[in-house]
């Protein structure tokens, strides 16, 4: 049957629900030219049910077709065509290692990004889109993160490697996994006790992440400034939302420490080069910025 | 059997070790359970949050060794949030209260602070063996303190662990009483470490004959330290790099040449691929070799290598050995049983594996039973022929890099190819899925895949039936997971019962409603049913309708665990 192979297309600079309407228009445009009437009833009642968003209603059996050959269930068969829509980046990367492709990331714009991981991870509604795996998918090939890291951190110190001055060998892209997947580090919030750890890799920009640290320490802080209080009750209406975090308008900071050793701001480089240096967060009082050294090093890790 | 003296009944027991054999003979009768329970020293729990730490010690109370794993397998590969669970502080806490005899505890997934290490180095003096794999949370304080407090350590072996490294002198903890260790692995660990302190280790450790390096020790400390233990059976090289000065090299070779023992090499964490002629006096005698984490080896130098190892049974190694070095692995290592072919990180494809590699391997090695195989392509055909050959497959784990890719020759899915798998393995126990896969492949595993204990199915499927096929023709599946697939309610809910015969199910980017999961709660009290919540506001109240991205449910004793973190909703 008729299988329309243009919703492949994605215009990247477009976010995914813009390129899926950008979608369906084309499709719609087409479909009248191809002359829907000469389906057969069951392909129609397919196309109907699939040009929806949405799945149809849980029955008994859902069709699983995609275009572009990915996966579908009506080559060699004789079932109707079953088309799909959605967004799908038409790059065929196969490996997912985002470091060496780190510089791929920095050329692809950040909505692709955000919908590669949409595709990936939200409870969007499950169209057809996530099926497949045409582009770097969260957890394929099925690797662990450690040998990721290992990877990152191996082609980072380029063969042949100089010569190593035993003592003061620094481990090149070593401590933690610059830029593999699952970068965890540690964020230290001033006047919190209790530190937290966040996944890097889980956000693409530098917003997401100060969003992030809001939820993670808006909580901590409302208990410590609220420590009088008998239980450990969230009291939602007091958690004073955690804003300004990149700009110097509000009364936190965000920095971070380098695999230099120095702290610096953050905010400064594109955010996959920041990801692939940063060793370690902190959120400083803006008041007490001047007070701190930026760019110099209290005590020394590596050497 | 009752007029048997329990003594004697303790002692044939005695001659039983594995866990199974153990559990079976729980169950044949009361007097049986009674002498089992009272003389079981090592136990293997395959789901922390399957039962209680407290039950456990009641029930054992010879208890010696315990093993624990955590999280779910998809954890590996960063499908479960941070903060999940799995903490091994309150069983060492319970362990501790109970007065267990503890020796050895070996953990995998789990979150492991340097807490419970302070804790378990003090509280069980006569710990003697310590193994993470997967571990997360702890540093090298946690690891000092194992070294500093546990007299008669044995084993301290770290594998694929994200330690945070302190930099600390973790090692020199170590004190010079301390004679007895027989296994020593830090691979894992990122930071520096003091070569003079481990040298001094390694010279008084007579009965030392694991050693696993990690990438901050250089190739003269090596040399210094094989020299002062040729009775090492197993070798991780932490780095093998050129050196400037030609002697330490020479040297190398000729304390290689001393190491008669050594049957397994791993590590080679930074390598400069000739400096692997160092290692060519070993590897006539290797039975394991490790080259996976050695990224930037070129293919010519692996397969020289290849060529001196007739007598592997193990080999784990990156693709850039390529097709044409996968056939020299068939003619040289007649008596492989394990392999693993990890990716590389290079996208030249020229150098990849494909379905002729693994051709040639099942034509050379009729004793493989294990796989892992990381490829571009696979066949049907190849399957079929690989089936043929190598009947005998215990472990088949299949990752085409495309996940959803069918047979490159005729363009089907591989729905044949995995069928002949499972038809002629009888035997096989694990199965992992990729490429473009129907519901047929799944009614051939339901059909043949008798044995078949833990299946893992990512991006297959066309329907429910193809889930169902492998819940009703699997009768010893224990460990289901899949992800991305169009399972829904009815898979989910045709047969609820199956799931208490099993460890665990997960579910994840799949067509499973919340709805569906709280029936399925409701019914069967004695599992768990998470699911994770990421995206939502903590409090939200999820729709019933609304589909659920991961859902992870296993059966268990211990009711609701307290643990969890706000994203998941335990119905």
């Amino acid at each position: 049957m008729l299988s329309i192979p243009l919703a492949g297309i994605s215009i990247p600079f477009l976010s995914k629900k813009q390129n899926q309407r950008a979608n369906i228009t084309l499709l719609l445009l087409f479909s009248s030219v191809f002359n829907v009437a000469a389906m057969d009833e069951s392909s129609r009642n397919d196309m109907k049910l699939e040009l929806r968003l949405a799945p149809p209603g849980a029955e008994e059996q859902q069709h699983w077709g995609f275009i572009n050959g990915i996966r579908t269930t009506t080559t060699k068969r004789d079932e109707s065509s079953v088309l799909s829509l959605g967004y799908f980046p038409h790059a065929t990367i196969t490996t997912t290692t985002t470091t060496s492709s780190s510089s791929q990331a920095a050329a692809l714009p950040l909505h692709n990004n955000n919908a590669d991981k949409k595709v990936a991870n939200t409870a969007v509604p499950n169209t057809s889109q996530k099926r497949t795996a045409p582009g770097p998918v969260v957890g394929w090939p099925p690797i662990r993160s450690f040998r990721k890291n290992l990877a990152n951190s191996s082609s980072s110190s380029k063969s042949p490697p100089p010569p190593p001055e035993h003592h003061n060998k620094v481990v090149v892209g070593g401590g933690g996994g610059g830029g593999g997947k699952g970068m965890f580090v540690k964020i230290n919030m001033d006047g919190v006790p209790i530190g937290r750890k966040v996944d890097l890799n889980a956000y693409d920009s530098y917003e997401n992440l100060s969003n992030a640290v809001d939820q993670l320490f808006k909580g901590l802080l409302a208990a410590q400034r609220d420590s009088s209080g008998g239980g450990v009750n969230k009291l939602q209406e007091e958690e004073k939302v955690i804003t300004g975090l990149l700009d110097g308008s509000g009364e936190y900071t965000l920095v971070y420490e380098d695999n230099e050793g120095d702290r610096m701001l953050v905010g400064d480089v594109p955010w996959h080069m920041f990801v692939s240096t940063v060793k370690r967060l902190r959120v400083l009082k803006s008041s007490e910025l001047s007070a701190f050294t930026l760019g110099g090093k209290q005590d020394k890790d590596a050497t | 059997m009752n007029y048997f003296p329990d003594e004697v009944i303790e002692h044939i027991f005695e001659y039983v070790g594995s866990h199974r054999d153990r559990n079976a003979l729980s169950l044949v009768c009361r007097s049986w359970y009674r002498i089992e329970r009272c003389t079981r020293e090592k136990v293997f729990i395959g789901n922390c949050y399957s039962i209680t730490p407290e039950r456990l010690i009641q029930r054992f109370p010879s208890l010696k060794s315990l093993t624990l794993k955590g999280k779910p397998h998809f954890a590996d590969f960063s499908l479960v949030p941070h903060g999940w669970g799995g903490f091994v502080y309150p069983w060492i806490e319970a362990l501790a209260k109970g007065k267990v005899a503890l020796e050895e505890l070996r953990l995998k997934r789990m979150v492991v602070s340097d807490e419970s290490l302070e804790l378990l180095s003090r509280a069980f003096p006569n710990f003697k063996s310590l193994v993470l794999v997967s571990c997360e949370e702890f540093t090298t304080d946690g690891l000092a303190a194992i070294a500093a407090n546990c007299k008669w350590l044995r084993e301290l072996d770290l594998q694929e662990n994200e330690v945070d490294d302190h930099k600390g002198q973790w090692l020199s903890c170590f004190p010079d009483s301390c004679t007895s260790l027989v296994s020593l692995n830090f691979a894992c660990l990122k930071g520096e470490i003091n070569t003079g302190v481990l040298e001094r280790l390694v010279a008084r450790s007579p009965n030392l004959k694991s050693l696993r390096l990690n990438r901050s020790v250089p190739l003269d400390a090596l040399q210094r330290i094989l020299a002062r233990a040729p009775q090492l059976v197993d070798l991780g090289v932490g780095s093998l790099v050129h050196d400037p000065a030609m002697e330490t090299f020479a040297k190398l070779m000729t304390t290689m040449n001393k190491c008669k023992s050594i049957t397994s090499l791993s590590g080679f964490l930074e390598v400069t691929p000739r400096c692997l002629t160092a290692m060519y006096p070993i590897l006539p005698k290797l039975t394991s070799l490790n080259l996976s984490y050695a990224a930037g080896i070129p293919g010519s130098d692996l397969i020289k290598l290849i060529r001196h190892c007739k007598k592997l049974q193990r080999l784990w190694i990156m693709d850039s050995i390529g097709d044409k070095g996968l056939g020299v692995v068939a003619n040289t290592c007649k008596e492989l049983q394990e392999l693993r072919v990890f990716p590389s990180d290079n996208i030249g494809q020229h150098a990849a594996v494909t379905e002729k590699g693994l051709v040639a391997i099942s034509m050379g090695c009729p004793k493989l039973h294990s796989l892992l195989y990381f490829c571009h392509q696979m066949t049907n055909a190849a399957l079929i022929t690989v089936a043929k050959n190598c009947p005998n497959f215990i472990r088949f784990r299949l990752a085409i890099l495309d996940a959803t890719k069918p047979d490159p020759d005729t363009n089907q899915p591989l729905d044949e190819g995995f069928g002949a798998i499972v038809q002629s393995c009888r035997r096989l126990r694990r199965l992992s899925l990729s490429g473009q896969l129907t519901d047929k492949v799944f009614l051939y595993i339901g059909m043949y895949a008798e044995q078949l204990e833990m299946l893992s199915i990512a991006f297959a499927g066309e329907s429910d039936k193809g889930m169902l096929y492998v819940l009703n023709g699997c009768k010893k599946l224990r460990k289901l997971e899949i992800r991305d697939c169009p399972f829904g309610n009815t898979a989910l809910l045709t047969d609820v019962g199956k799931y208490e015969t099993m460890r665990s199910l997960w579910m994840s980017s799949c067509e499973v409603t919340v709805g569906a999961c709280k029936v399925l709660a409701m019914k069967m009290p004695r599992l768990n049913v998470e699911i994770f919540n990421e995206n939502e506001p903590a409090d939200c109240e999820p729709d019933d309708v609304q589909k659920v991205e991961k859902m992870y449910l296993y059966r268990t004793l211990a009711g609701k665990r307290k643990d969890a973190p706000e994203y998941v909703w335990t119905l």
